[in-house]
């Protein structure tokens, strides 16, 4: 973990309710996709955990949706901000467990971290596709980027205005030698249950710190008690126990 | 001794940051960003006589200026706590630790406290009688007088370290139990924990947290803790430990005025990881602008 300074570069819309902020800044503590950061925003008591979806030479990328208050500040904010940061936070994906032939599955907002991870696994000489859920078209992103990084990419939308009309869980390829997922629960646990491999898979949960001290977010696995900002996002298909 | 020493219940700190129990883990994590040892001390998670996973999540909520937590005294249990953590914490903090302690019977805070009295590395017991977050045992015990001295009681004949009865802002006479912890032969006072609030989510129309209420911390609450650091301390004779929205060196200043002997940084440490080391290195400028020379001096100025 470090803390830094950012400066926004850019900040767009890239879809319904979907933006993209580049930031400059140093990124050096950010060693595996699926990490995430913490961002400080003026007037808020508790920063906001993002996902990292690219960090390249001194440019880091996160991709968010307006949800809230935090979210409906950071879209207002021009380029030139600068933003205090925690880097590095998290366990992120491991792609050495990934086979030759990984697929990645991502609903929503839970897309932006399989960008980074594509581009790795990719580099790792591996055959890599992707699932993407969004609700409706409008919604839809980044399906033109992974593709451009050579990413086999299946879109599907729930109300079926482009893509496969479905789920992501009603688009899987035929082969695959392991998967990736970041996405809502309802979706991570149809993947769970459909997924014939084992897999990793990226959780969410409403933090304290975002670095391990505070024990806010908390979770029960078959491995022990771990903290999703610090033992996690990400676990393991074979460690996870869903809770009802 | 320098000019931000202190001495609390007999031990001299090197200054009077400590940050508070349940904002700092066993200390790992901190002493990946900084050198822990610049801290007066630490008081480490509340610890249970059993391992102990705490309450569902959602366990947090912001709130302006602060924020409330429902974690509801997760931690490894006191065994796990001896024989792993603190050896761990050994390898690279060399001063003594406050160990912090809660349970959900007077035999329970006795267990856990005989425990770590044998342990080198603890200086202070700090006794959590002032949870917010579980059923049936911390605050329980902190809202009641007869009940928080007859845990201090207990705890008092199985340690020989100073106990200090960390006591809940969520009663109507603090001064009342400040007393009767006293009495029952407390070494000091700390306060205040965490004052119940909660928020509730306008989509779901429901409570954030899962266990609905939850203790708010931040600098919100520093008048409140400050008004009562300032109510116990005029009216007790050992020292008491303030805490409570402590965000800034000059907010340590002003709850040593207020009788403070020594002060917790909370809240703080969660939103700024570096708040306490910061706080100590801003101490000196902050005592130059008002004129202080020496911190032990100011104790109580304001009383």
């Amino acid at each position: 973990m470090k803390q830094g300074i950012f400066e926004i570069i850019d900040n767009i819309p890239i879809a319904k309710s979907v933006y993209k902020m580049r930031l400059s800044g140093d990124i050096s503590e950010i060693q595996r996709p699926g990490q995430f950061i913490n961002i400080r925003l003026e007037g808020k008591y508790l920063r906001r955990p993002i996902s990292v979806c690219d960090a390249d030479s001194d440019t880091l990328t996160i991709i968010y949706k307006v949800v809230g208050r935090g979210t409906e500040q950071m879209k207002n904010m021009q380029e030139g901000t600068r933003l205090d940061i925690l880097t590095g936070l998290g366990n992120g994906y491991d792609t050495s467990i990934s086979g030759g032939s990984p697929l990645l599955l991502g609903g929503g907002v839970g897309v932006p971290p399989l960008y980074m991870l594509s581009k790795k696994l990719i580099s790792e000489g591996k055959d890599v596709s992707a699932v993407l859920g969004f609700n409706t078209k409008e919604e839809i992103f980044l399906e033109e980027e992974l593709k451009k990084l050579g990413c086999q990419v299946t879109v599907t939308t729930a109300d079926g205005s482009c893509g496969k009309k479905g789920f992501v869980t009603d688009a899987f390829p035929q082969e695959y030698t392991y998967f990736y997922t970041c996405g809502p629960e309802p979706m991570l646990k149809a993947v769970y249950k459909k997924t014939k491999t084992s897999g990793q898979f990226s959780f969410e949960e409403r933090m304290g710190c975002g670095f391990g001290a505070c024990m806010g977010c908390s979770c029960k696995t078959v491995t022990g008690y771990k903290r999703i900002c610090k033992d996690g996002p990400v676990l393991l298909k074979e460690e996870i126990l869903w809770e009802d | 001794m320098g000019r931000l020493s202190v001495n609390l219940c007999g031990i001299e700190l090197d200054n009077p940051v400590i940050p508070a129990s349940g904002t700092f883990g066993y200390g790992k994590e901190f002493n990946e960003l900084y050198d822990i040892n610049c801290l007066g001390t630490f008081s480490f998670k509340g610890t249970t006589k059993e391992p102990r996973f705490g309450n569902p999540t959602p366990r947090i909520a912001e709130c302006t200026a602060g924020m409330i937590n429902a974690v509801g005294l997760q931690n490894p249990g006191v065994e796990k706590v001896i024989n792993e953590e603190l050896p761990e914490l050994s390898g690279f903090y060399h001063k003594k630790v406050m160990a912090n302690v809660s349970g959900f019977s007077v035999e329970d805070y006795a267990f856990t406290c005989e425990k770590l009295d044998k342990c080198d590395i603890v200086g202070w017991i700090e006794v959590n009688i002032s949870c917010p977050n579980v059923h049936g045992g911390g605050m329980s015990f902190g809202t009641s007088a007869k009940a928080a001295a007859e845990v201090t009681e207990a705890v008092k004949r199985v340690t020989k370290k100073p106990v200090i009865m960390k006591l809940s802002p969520n009663v109507t006479d603090i001064v009342s139990i400040a007393k009767a912890c006293e009495e029952a032969g407390a070494d000091g006072i700390s306060l205040i924990n965490t004052l119940l609030g909660m928020r509730i989510d306008l989509k779901s129309k429901k409570p954030v947290i899962a266990n609905k209420m939850g203790g708010f911390s931040g600098s919100a609450i520093f008048p409140v803790a400050l008004r009562m650091v300032y109510q116990v301390a005029s009216n007790v004779k050992v020292p008491v430990v303030g805490m409570g929205g402590v965000t800034t060196a000059e907010d340590v200043i002003e709850m040593m005025l207020a009788g403070a002997t020594a002060v917790e940084v909370g809240a703080a440490n969660l939103v700024n990881p570096y708040a306490s080391k910061e706080i100590i290195d801003d101490l000196p400028a902050v005592m130059k602008k008002y004129d202080i020379e020496n911190l032990k001096d100011i104790i109580g100025g304001a009383l």
